[in-house]
């Protein structure tokens, strides 16, 4: 009988790919294992240039012009540095930074840094509701209508799509923040006097200064974006064999933050600095002010970036705080869970939505006070969390041989430390002077 | 009474004579002696070293206050044991895998019952608490009295997994084996939800459970995750563990799986299979995976269709393979030629005699290997097909897409 299991032949299949074909094939496979990766790193450096950012760029610039470019160098490094630690952690363990942070050092330390981080994140979440409402008065919107659909968008964007969709609309986020490099060029500034202040330091030792100095780089490096980065390597699955990518996107992202930073700064100080309107306080204010100054043109596109900015960065904090919070509690989180699977999860981000949009709208709310709040907290918060990092980082039985060598671990605590005394410095500044305090 | 691990962690321990000897500070199971007794206490005291109080030397617990049955000179000094599971480093705020609820979850406390034998008072692990009771004790244990806890948890839903179901996660092998823990329990999971868990976990973790399942559970989990993590887990296992794997996998995941690999480790993988599927699975690679021949299995039932129902279905009762999912028979003529597809329900119910051939359906349908996939989908949209023959250029059935295979195509896009 001619009946059983059949075994194909190898005479009997065609449709052999050609050696281009074949080539094709694997080009497309090497960009698909880069994007594979991509992400995380860029993602979380852009958003630190989010509302409270953005003004604290504006007012870097319309205060003190170009003198303040030269820390952007420094800043990078920091920057990169500290995250790259997060990346490392989340490729090398799997885990998230919560995870690891209760895992190791129990219950009660990663209850209080999470209850801390819920506050401190509200705050910012309401800072960048505002920075929503401050771009659209530009556009003559009011904020009544303006941010509850704000807060519409970010929520349903979220909950409706899966972890791929969330990440290509916040990728091209990023790409929006080019609005920036126009409104610098539109600005005409002097680009080589630009170039000379960047690299050359230019070190005052004023009190006003220094305060801006340390506000540029508490609001660029927030203690929330070190949860956010190693939880988006966890969730992509991101393996130690992907590692270098990981970090090539790590360093992308650290690298582009900053040129952003330095086309506000440029911006702002070629045309508010240079007109002597030095007492600007907020993003939307800067934007008003452009446009007698550079055109329609230029005012509109710095408008719109602080919008993005904001809207973007309203997304991702709610979405980290409720991963971080879920994560060390043990509750399931993560944007692949349906909403019955992870409730806590959703509810507590909706939380952050509602409650961060609505203080906004509150019409006689307290937004300065909140904003201080928010800087402060940042800067009594990160400490905490970078050290958690480099405790973590160096244990030989979590890392392997992936932890830190002597001369990454000296950079690291100089940063580190660095950070520390400039944060506590800025959150004592903001505690105890009257005046407009950097970063609202 | 019930006792919680978190309410004894840190209680003062005396000696048959009354005198302090130390605080609780860990406690042991030793898994190769009985699975869920605590069968050593730590106590510290102070600069002293710390000893090491036996199960059969505590004659009774209390959230305040242990009473040993020994003096203290009986107790020995504690040394570092691989194979005790330290309750408090091993177990509170780990991950472990509940095998009952098919789910990854994070320890909070555990629960322990006491049990007299023979003059003494033995502690034995019964459930740990992976829900907000637990939690609030972890939170406030020694800044609250131990009864205002007591109070404040109770209104709380508990949530806590027997320890029957736990199924502890320990990457290191060595340990595992001196921890008696092995993954046989999560081999009765279905792949799909033991894939969901995998999902749950993090690299070594997955990789050590992969490494210790059977090869057929172990394919049939791969066959569920989704290809980034297949490929990292197949990519880090011993090429000799990941080969059987692959042997166990039906031919065109094992096609999937490789195409995703580097030519090296794939072709490494192919050598360490036995001829006969290695050969299966790289002619499965030449084709390109968005064709009819990358989305089929070359491995289908066929029978001649002269061939009677009665016969048919006493040679599949005889096959000693996995028929569960066989819904559709190729059919073959005198030519060894694709003469037509019978489902198995118009098998079911035809008379014993019945040739083959007058089971078949209608119209004959059947595609190239280099036909695009869309061309697939739309076949088994406009004829509700549940398998599609492939055939090569001599009308020989070479291969069949089953509609399981087309669902989950479907599915990634």
């Amino acid at each position: 009988m001619d009946w059983g299991i059949l075994k194909s032949s190898v005479e009997a299949l065609q449709n052999r790919g050609t050696g281009l074909q074949r080539r094709l094939r694997s080009l497309r496979r090497r960009l698909v294992l880069l994007m594979a990766v991509v992400g995380p790193g860029l993602i979380t450096s852009n958003v630190d240039n989010d509302a409270g950012g953005i003004s604290t760029y504006t007012q870097a610039g319309a205060q003190y012009g170009y003198m303040l470019l030269w820390a952007l160098i420094p800043m990078t490094i920091a920057l990169y540095v500290t995250e790259e630690m997060c990346a490392r952690m989340g490729v090398v363990t799997g885990k998230g930074l919560s995870d690891l942070i209760r895992e190791e050092f129990g219950f009660r330390p990663t209850f209080f840094v999470m209850i801390t981080g819920f506050f401190v994140d509200l705050a910012n979440v309401v800072a960048e509701f505002a920075g929503v409402a401050a771009a659209m008065q530009i556009f003559h919107v009011s904020k009544y209508v303006a941010v509850p659909i704000a807060a519409m968008l970010v929520w349903i964007l979220v909950i409706r799509g899966t972890y791929r969709q969330v990440e290509v609309i916040f990728l091209f986020a990023c790409i929006l923040y080019l609005s920036y490099v126009f409104s610098a060029i539109l600005a005409k500034p002097d680009w080589l006097i630009a170039a000379k202040y960047t690299v050359i330091p230019n070190i005052h030792f004023d009190l006003g200064y220094l305060v801006m100095l340390t506000g540029l780089v508490g609001t660029t490096i927030a203690p929330w974006q070190f949860f956010y980065l190693q939880a988006g390597f966890v969730e992509k699955k991101v393996g130690p064999r992907q590692y270098s990518q990981a970090k090539a996107d790590v360093l992308f992202g650290s690298v582009s933050c900053m040129v952003i930073v330095f086309f506000i700064i440029v911006c702002t100080a070629a045309t508010l600095y240079a007109h002597n309107q030095r007492d600007i306080t907020d993003a939307g204010q800067a934007a008003q002010a452009l446009i007698p100054l550079a055109g329609k043109w230029a005012g509109t596109l710095f408008a719109f970036g602080l919008l993005n900015a904001s809207l973007f960065a309203a997304s991702i904090l709610p979405l980290s705080t409720a991963h971080v919070i879920c994560e060390g509690l043990g509750f399931e989180a993560g944007l692949d869970h349906k909403f019955k699977e992870a409730p806590i999860f959703y509810w507590l981000y909706t939380i952050l939505i509602v409650v961060g949009a609505g203080v906004v709208l509150l019409p006689s709310a307290p937004l300065w006070k909140i904003l201080i709040f928010s800087q402060v907290g940042n800067g009594i918060w990160l400490p905490v969390v970078v050290i958690f990092i480099l405790l973590l980082v160096n244990r030989r039985d979590l890392m392997g041989e992936y932890v830190n060598t002597l001369g990454y671990n000296i950079v690291a605590w100089v940063t580190a430390i660095a950070m520390i005394v400039l944060t506590l410095f800025v959150s004592y500044a903001a505690f105890f002077q009257q005046g407009p305090s950097p970063g609202g | 009474m019930e006792l919680y691990a978190t309410e004894l962690m840190g209680v003062r321990t005396y000696d048959a004579q009354g005198n302090y000897v130390g605080r609780v500070r860990e406690f042991f199971i030793e898994p190769a002696e009985a699975p869920n007794r605590i069968s050593h206490f730590l106590l510290s005291r102070g600069r002293f070293q710390p000893l090491v109080a036996k199960h059969n030397q505590i004659a009774s617990i209390s959230e305040k206050k242990i009473q040993l049955n020994v003096g203290e000179k009986a107790l020995e000094i504690y040394q570092p044991n691989e194979s005790w599971l330290a309750v408090q480093k091993d177990l509170l705020d780990q991950q472990i895998i509940d095998t009952r609820g098919r789910k990854v979850v994070r320890v909070n406390d555990l629960d322990l019952a006491e049990q007299r034998t023979n003059g003494n008072v033995e502690l034995r692990l019964t459930q740990v608490d992976v829900g907000l009771p637990g939690a609030v004790r972890r939170l406030l244990q020694g800044v609250v009295p131990p009864g205002v806890v007591r109070k404040l948890q109770r209104p709380l839903p508990p949530s806590t997994i027997r320890w029957e179901f736990v199924n502890l996660i320990e990457p290191d092998p060595l340990r595992r084996v001196k921890l008696r823990i092995t993954h046989e329990k999560l081999e009765d999971l279905h792949p799909a939800d033991l894939a969901d868990i995998m999902e749950d976990l993090s690299a070594t973790e997955r990789q050590s459970i992969i490494a210790s399942l059977d090869e057929e559970t172990a394919a049939a989990v791969l066959a569920e995750l989704d290809a980034r993590l297949t490929k990292q887990i197949v990519e880090d296992l011993d090429p000799e563990k990941a080969a059987d794997i692959l042997e166990e996998m039906a031919p065109d995941a094992a096609a999937d799986l490789l195409a995703d690999l580097s030519k090296e480790t794939s072709e490494e993988l192919l050598d360490e299979m036995p001829g006969q599927e290695a050969n299966e699975v790289r002619e499965l690679l030449e084709f390109d995976p968005a064709t009819a021949g990358g989305m089929m299995n070359p491995e289908f039932v066929f029978v001649g269709e002269n061939s009677t129902r009665e016969e048919v279905v006493e040679w599949l009762r005889r096959q000693d393979r996995n028929l569960d999912q066989l819904d559709t028979i190729v059919l073959l003529d005198n030519n060894v030629q694709y003469s037509g597809a019978v489902p198995v329900t118009r098998l079911l119910l035809a008379a014993p005699g019945e040739p083959m051939g007058a089971l078949k359906m209608e119209p004959l349908v059947s595609l190239p290997p280099d036909a695009d996939e869309k061309e697939v989908f739309q076949l088994f949209d406009k004829y509700n097909l549940r398998m599609l023959t492939i055939v090569n250029k001599d009308n020989r059935p070479i291969g069949a897409i089953a509609v399981d295979d087309v669902v989950s195509r479907l599915v990634k896009k």
